[in-house]
């Protein structure tokens, strides 16, 4: 029989102290968002029941928003201006997209990321993303009754800097205050294993829309370890579907379509295979513009023969990811299918064929994303659930930067664990040189050419030295979100360069801005209401946590004074909440912050002792 | 800034300063730290409350990432006696070593070239097979004789090694795709 629990006094789960969380999976193909109620997490359904949102979007002349179905609708009407597949363009400049002709849109060519032209004016794949998170925002501020306290989003894991930058960006557009991003296999894991309190290694293999992801991932005593990680950002669904409206097109002898065509085909294509999972065979049946019919035949055999290759590109960072866990298959103790596209039985023979085992398929693939965010979002937002476990994700893919001849120097290497900092020191190349430039790479491979350039900065004002005489250390610090900040010093005469890693793809924050305004939710008035709003809640979220602070460690970790500078920070933060000025809360809260620095380096340092201590007592 | 550089890796975990490793015990602490610091601890608090913790969350992986590996621990033992083991000035490497190494490496490009993975995987357990051999020394060289040159050596050794299994594993990724 299960007991009723009761919480420690203070730790208690009173309804005004539930903090209102979400777990958003923004997919290439559908996105969903969760939330944990009752202690259960549960997908949150439309008005119409529906949990899945097609991640589309539609931009009539008109000035018509449509998300989702409706948009889905418009998709062969309006092929211009409807966007579906919009994750494939995070962060990705237009010489990124290497199969451009595929896609009816309009692209624009813009410094950092590819924009595409519709009726509404030129879009940014980070604007379309945000209107699909509006939606869903709104879905779940309506189901559960209140405004979120924050989010979880789910990143393919092999997302690379400047697409998680532009995620997040999406979400600050759209409202959101994010807690973290989660890459998706790692999200599916939690859903898993929080579910069947399973111990040892698993093998994740997310094969969604747009992207595949496999992650290696240890569970143990309540610590999820994400051993390695690897995958392909550019393969999906839509490559399948691409595939067989190829062959269509080759078996029906048809020239290059209208638009209009390729996107019906493109559909019937999707169509078709999805019938396949339960049908060995299927009619695709369409006509044309021009009127002319389109009717052929599909067999599973031809279907798995054109698709053979995808299928091996998938395999090929199956093996990398084991290898770099120094693991073999006969180590795996299940395999997690998350992703619509993990449907295909080809797909699960393959798998099953490689792991030796039948893969795990008793969560709905299409869902597994989402339920594993809701439940980290609950966690991050401070409703703490009984049963504790950690997290600890690594990054996908190697950081460096450029030396001399072209080639990269790796300083963080693929699947190190975040929140990860690495120095490395480098020297002038010429007598007298009093400048560097430091490019920020992300890749693998040894040439920048091959590599992601994610930012370009200076360090200027070196003393001019000889050569080889300057010591200039670059300091690289990967946060939780898997997010880069780098900083260079040269350590004789101290001087400072430091980048948060924007500049080359994704936004700045004046960008942002001008979104906002541009925005069609925001007329002016809104927008001052809503930076009223966003710094309320910062400021009582910041008073809730000093509270905290100081009721556990106010009186031990701080001299009177500080406490009395603390005090009064606090007072004027809790009378400017009052009043109705957004700038004049920020900078109480920022003083706030400012006079809570040492105590919160402090309270670390005690938690870090008290668990050491701990430790010793256990061990005896 | 509070995080305290001035304790060791050693004794941030409350191990001895030493190269032989109680695994359990390093990886049971790096648990239950972690589960102090880990910013995913502090996501809703302040921001003073998220930055401490992303320096202790940093500094406890790194701490973690270099006892862990007995190529990082051994180089680091040595540091902690004052010896940068892979210095430029002591990149000196005895004669039968480095031809060793230039028959592993051509070895290594043969499989590669003639496309022979029981080749690869045999070289590669040869390389394990002696990189053991090494730690084992390490320990008598770093704990009980504290001879700290042939330490260094082996240090230098273990490196070179660990380019070629990473040359092997480069081999299989080409033959892979």
């Amino acid at each position: 029989m299960a007991l009723l629990q009761i919480s420690e006094p203070g730790m208690g789960t009173a309804p005004h102290q539930h903090r209102l969380a979400a777990g958003i999976d923004l997919g290439t193909t559908n996105s969903l968002v969760a939330s944990v109620r009752n202690g259960v997490s549960v997908v949150l359904n439309d008005e119409d029941g529906h949990a899945l949102l097609p991640s589309v979007v539609s931009y009539a002349a008109d000035g018509a928003l449509r998300v989702g179905d409706a948009a889905l609708a418009q998709q062969n009407l309006d092929p211009h201006n409807t966007i579906a597949s919009v994750k494939r363009f995070m962060g990705r400049g237009l010489k990124d997209i290497t199969d451009e002709g595929s896609f009816p849109y309009r692209f624009v060519d813009a410094p950092g990321m590819v924009q595409i032209k519709t009726a509404a004016g030129v879009k940014s794949p980070v604007e379309v993303s945000a209107d699909i998170l509006r939606v869903l925002r709104d879905r779940a501020e309506r189901t559960l009754g209140g405004e979120l306290a924050g989010v979880v989003i789910t990143v393919p894991a092999y997302f690379d800097d400047a697409q998680r930058q532009a995620t997040k960006d999406a979400a600050k557009l759209a409202g959101l205050n994010v807690l973290r991003l989660l890459n998706e296999p790692t999200a599916a894991a939690i859903a898993y294993g929080l579910d069947n309190a399973s111990e040892g290694v698993y093998a994740v293999f997310d094969l969604g829309g747009g992207t595949f992801d496999i992650s290696i991932l240890r569970l143990s005593q309540g610590v999820f370890e994400v051993l390695s990680t690897n995958g392909d950002s550019a393969l999906g669904g839509d490559d399948f579907d691409q595939r067989l409206f190829c062959w269509v097109l080759e078996q029906a002898k048809l020239p290059a379509l209208e638009a209009k065509d390729t996107r019906l085909l493109l559909t019937k294509a999707r169509e078709a295979k999805e019938a396949l999972t339960e049908h060995r065979e299927v009619r695709i049946t369409a006509v044309l513009s021009s009127g002319e019919m389109v009717d052929v035949c599909l067999t599973t055999a031809i279907f798995n023969e054109i698709t053979a290759s995808l299928i091996n590109k998938t395999l090929l960072p199956t093996r990398k990811a084991l290898r770099d866990a120094g693991l073999s298959v006969e180590e795996i103790k299940g395999v997690v299918m998350v992703g619509g596209s993990t449907r295909m039985p080809r797909i699960q023979a393959a798998v099953a064929e490689f792991f030796k085992q039948s893969p795990l398929t008793n969560l709905d693939p299409d869902k597994v994303v989402a339920l594993g965010a809701a439940i980290q979002a609950n966690v991050l937002a401070g409703n703490r659930s009984a049963d504790d476990w950690l997290l600890l994700d690594v990054i996908p893919l190697s950081l460096g930067i450029e030396t001399m001849g072209g080639l990269v120097e790796k300083i963080v290497p693929r699947n190190t664990t975040i929140p990860a900092a690495r120095a490395q020191e480098f020297t002038t190349y010429k007598d007298g040189q009093t400048a560097m430039s430091i490019q920020v790479l992300q890749g693998e491979r040894e040439l920048v050419t091959d590599c992601r350039s994610l930012a370009k900065f200076e360090l200027r004002g070196i003393p001019p030295m000889v050569a080889g005489a300057a010591r200039i250390r670059v300091t690289f610090q990967v946060d939780a979100d898997g997010l880069l900040s780098v900083s260079a010093q040269e350590l004789h005469s101290g001087v400072q360069a430091a980048v948060t890693v924007k500049p080359a793809y994704g936004l700045g924050d004046d960008d942002i801005t001008r979104m906002l305004k541009d925005s069609y939710a925001y007329a002016k008035d809104d927008m001052q209401a809503r930076a009223l709003q966003e710094a309320r809640v910062d400021a009582e979220r910041l008073l809730d946590a000093t509270q905290t602070a100081l009721a556990e460690n106010g009186t031990t970790l701080l001299d009177a004074a500080e406490r009395v500078a603390i005090d009064a920070g606090m007072d004027v933060l809790k009378t400017r909440l009052s009043g109705s000025d957004h700038r004049a809360i920020k900078d109480a809260a920022e003083a706030l912050n400012q006079a809570t620095h040492e105590f919160a380096g402090r309270r670390m340092d005690a938690s870090v002792k008290r668990a050491l201590a701990g430790q010793r007592i256990e061990a005896l | 800034m509070q995080v305290d550089f001035s304790r060791n890796h050693f004794e941030l975990f409350g191990l001895p300063i030493q190269f032989d490793l109680d695994n359990p015990a390093l990886e049971q602490t790096y648990r239950v730290l972690q589960s102090q610091v880990h910013p995913d601890r502090f996501a809703n608090l302040s921001q003073a409350e998220q930055r401490a913790s992303m320096q202790w969350s940093t500094r406890i992986n790194e701490a973690y990432q270099t006892l862990r590996s007995p190529l990082k621990r051994a180089q680091y033992v040595l540091q902690l006696q004052g010896i940068d083991a892979l210095a430029e000035q002591n990149t000196s490497m005895p004669g039968d070593f480095l031809m060793q190494q230039i028959e592993w490496r051509e070895a290594i490009q043969t499989a590669r070239h003639t496309a022979d993975a029981a080749a690869l995987q045999s070289l590669e357990d040869e390389l394990n097979h002696s990189a053991r051999t090494l730690r084992d020394g390490l320990t008598r060289q770093l704990d009980i004789e504290h001879d700290y040159p042939r330490a260094a050596e082996a240090v230098r050794k273990l490196k070179f090694m660990d380019k070629l299994v990473e040359e092997i594993h480069d081999a299989f990724e080409a033959l892979d795709s």
